[in-house]
């Protein structure tokens, strides 16, 4: 008697493949966002798996902030040739150039300057629904965040006027200038990414696994030691066998002391992990409310 | 003994908590999260800076969930918020409503995916309206299984008379409702017992703690395993497929809403009624001899039929119902009322119509199930009984029959706002196509 019943990463996988084939099926001009992370990375597995063996019929688009690890680039470029996907790159370096983009005084990191070069590729491309790979697990705004996320014509979400989500009806409707974020992932957690990835035997940027890094102490945590702000004589720098636990800008992204070398190792360590995969992001711990704000103006 | 790095096969519950702002909602979730050790440091600390501020120093476990600053600086919860956690048997996803009564939308929302509710009740008050309206919308939405955790035992000095006293209002009440599953468990959230660990105070309830029962109550047979229904999603007819020899390839990609497919199976392909079978089920992974509900799969045929987006193929002896003309219980989610004679967009299954109001039957009253007549609109969070008008027939199953193919959403044109959560009642006939008896 064969067993008529899924398992979770079945489930959040037929699940996440219905809400890729409605965005194909609903929307003129969709592109997916793809970073090169572990999350978008599992976004193309689930394209592979709802579109093939036709082409993935949407453009990848990435954008760059200019301060990325060098290996995610690399990767990011490789895996979309072999997808034979069209791989459209917007930076922030460009949108400052031509004034897109402003940077506030002092300000360094160039999380919240992705916000208008989304918006400017939106309208370049006219793209009327971008795929994105963000969870609810991973920040309690996200958690109140629905699969297809509404955006007024200014990129902005708001909470309190999300369309009920009932069943799977997704409703993608949209008048001119307004625009979709569908987040196929809702519904998995960071334990069920690496599953997925060691199911689906994936390949991720070498940064996840364990490597030696320069590395120097700030806020309470690790980062890379780069040339865009070098280490002042009074920080504390060190070289230490670390990986990466998520990919943000190389200036922000904490790295963790660990010798996880297979997907197996990663994924006993996040098992035992005491502190959330977002306390390794510093753009996150501004304030309390620091992602909700981001949201409500139009990011990711 | 299983170790984080083997895998092994875990299925998925997802249940939805319903109770009021005082019923201990957030603690009992909290609560959960907490004892089953699903929190992190950064998590916990981010608990103790804001108790600081508003807790008078202590950890709120209610602020876990009361997620949003709007919400906090008002200290309710506006919306639907998702929850994730896991132990070794089972992966849990929480969809956490509001129990305020304007917020019945929030919860239509949250139960249309559970497998499972949970009804909180505070043991000092007993059944009130709020509990009644709750347990309506999940028999309304027909959901399996049912929990009633009646809570705060702590303040009823742990009385086993007062929590068969609750029982006993609560089954006065059963008949009235469709769940067949219904499980009540005596609990204190603020202080832990029977949510994680047995509680010493509980001497005289042999059954097993709230997180035992969500590891192990039986949910593999929650979804429609007999009638195969497969709205087409996607029509997957590539232009330079992957592989060469698939030039001719012309599948039908989607999920299955119903049953099961087999290779070999005699299928028919509504409203058309061409008749043909299933040559093979393809997947990125390889093809498979049969798939089922609800598996996301690409069906080639045997025969190369027209068939678009918006169709059903179901299984040749099986039909489901087609018409045009409607009914169907909706709960009303807009601020604007329902009127009758208004149009409005029809989204089922993968297809959407243009539809009308025909009229409004009744109002169902939400607490008792009573039906009301002579109602003229729906306000928002009002639940009742409508006729619908679709510009071309739907092909469905009643909601009682298939959640999936007896569903749908209303969409207000010009807003593009969904309006409505609608449940077809059973079809009266069943589908009879133009081309029955075409025989290829």
């Amino acid at each position: 008697m064969p067993s008529y019943h899924l398992d979770h990463l079945n489930y959040l996988e037929t699940e996440a493949i219905h809400i890729m084939r409605e965005v194909a099926a609903e929307f003129e001009r969709p592109a997916l966002l793809f970073s090169g992370g572990k999350d978008s990375i599992c976004l193309l597995r689930l394209a592979e798996k709802a579109f093939r063996p036709s082409d993935i019929p949407m453009p990848f688009l990435n954008v760059a902030t200019g301060h990325e690890f060098p290996e995610l680039l690399e990767f990011r470029d490789r895996r979309a040739g072999e997808l034979n996907a069209k791989l459209i790159i917007r930076t922030v370096d460009e949108a400052l150039e031509k004034g897109i983009a402003v940077q506030a005084p002092g300000q360094i990191s160039r999380n919240q300057l992705q916000i208008p070069v989304l918006l400017a590729a939106i309208e370049e491309f006219r793209f009327d629904c971008c795929i994105g790979g963000a969870r609810r697990d991973e920040e309690k705004a996200r958690a109140k965040e629905r699969f297809f996320s509404f955006r007024d014509s200014f990129g902005q979400w708001d909470p309190k006027i999300q369309r009920p989500e009932i069943w799977n009806l997704y409703n993608g409707r949209l008048n001119p200038g307004e625009n979709m974020r569908v987040f196929p992932l809702s519904n998995w957690t960071e334990m069920d990414v690496w599953e997925y990835i060691r199911r689906e035997k994936l390949e991720v940027p070498s940064i996840y696994f364990s490597h030696k890094r320069r590395c120097v102490r700030r806020q309470g945590q690790w980062v890379p030691d780069t040339d865009l702000i070098p280490a002042k004589a009074n920080e504390e720098v060190r070289e230490m066998i670390v990986r990466v636990r998520t990919i943000g800008d190389i200036i922000s992204t904490g790295c963790v002391e660990s010798p996880a070398n297979s997907y197996d190792d990663i994924i006993e360590e996040i098992a035992v992990a005491r502190v959330t995969e977002r306390g390794s992001r510093a753009d996150d711990r501004v304030s309390e409310a620091a992602m909700e704000d981001r949201k409500k103006a139009g990011y990711f | 003994m299983t170790t984080a790095t083997t895998p092994h096969l875990v299925d998925l519950l997802r249940f939805n908590t319903c109770g009021s702002v005082d019923d201990g909602k957030s603690t009992l979730i909290g609560r959960l999260l907490y004892d089953s050790k699903s929190l992190m440091e950064d998590q916990i600390e981010a608990l103790e800076r804001s108790a600081d501020i508003t807790g008078g120093g202590q950890i709120n476990l209610a602020n876990l969930t009361d997620g949003l600053r709007a919400e906090r600086e008002q200290g309710i919860t506006i919306d639907v918020a998702y929850r994730y956690f896991a132990t070794p048997h089972r992966k849990f996803i929480i969809a956490d409503t509001p129990g305020h009564v304007q917020y019945t939308r929030n919860m239509v929302t949250g139960a249309s995916t559970a497998n499972l509710s949970i009804i909180l009740i505070d043991a000092r008050l007993g059944v009130i309206e709020q509990s009644r309206r709750h347990s309506c919308i999940a028999s309304l939405l027909r959901i399996p299984h049912l929990v009633v955790a009646i809570n705060k035992m702590d303040l009823v000095d742990w009385s086993e008379e007062r929590f068969l006293e609750i029982k006993d209002q609560f089954d006065e009440f059963l008949p009235r409702l469709d769940i067949k599953d219904v499980k009540f468990i005596p609990v204190s959230a603020l202080k832990g017992d029977n949510i994680v660990f047995p509680s010493p105070q509980t001497p005289w309830y042999p059954g097993p703690t709230l997180l035992g029962h969500l590891e192990t109550v039986h949910i593999a047979s929650d979804s429609n395993l007999s009638n195969f229904r497969f709205p087409v999603q996607w029509v997957n007819r590539p232009n330079n497929p992957t592989d060469h020899s698939l030039h001719d390839f012309r599948g039908l990609s989607g999920q299955i809403a119903g049953g099961v497919v087999r290779i070999g199976q005699k299928v028919m392909v509504l409203p058309s009624g061409f008749k043909s079978t299933i040559k093979q089920i393809w997947t990125l992974d390889g093809p498979l001899q049969e798939a089922f509900s609800p598996q996301s799969v690409t069906l080639v045929l045997e025969h190369d039929l027209d068939v678009s987006r918006g169709d059903m193929i179901v299984d040749a002896e099986d039909l489901p119902g087609a018409s045009s003309d409607l009914h169907a219980k909706i709960c009303w989610m807009n601020p604007r009322p329902l009127v009758a004679g208004k149009q409005y967009l029809l989204k089922h299954t993968n297809q959407t119509v243009k539809s009308v109001i025909t009229s409004i039957e009744h109002k169902i009253n939400i607490t008792t199930l009573d039906k009301e007549d002579g109602i003229t609109e729906l306000a928002m969070n009002d639940l009742g009984e409508i006729r619908i008008k679709t510009a071309k027939p739907l092909i469905y199953d009643g909601y009682a029959t298939n959640r999936l193919t007896g569903s749908f959403i209303l969409i207000e044109p010009g807003t593009n706002s969904t309006v409505a959560a609608g449940m077809l009642m059973q079809p009266i006939d069943v589908a009879h196509p133009e081309y029955r008896d075409f025989a290829i």
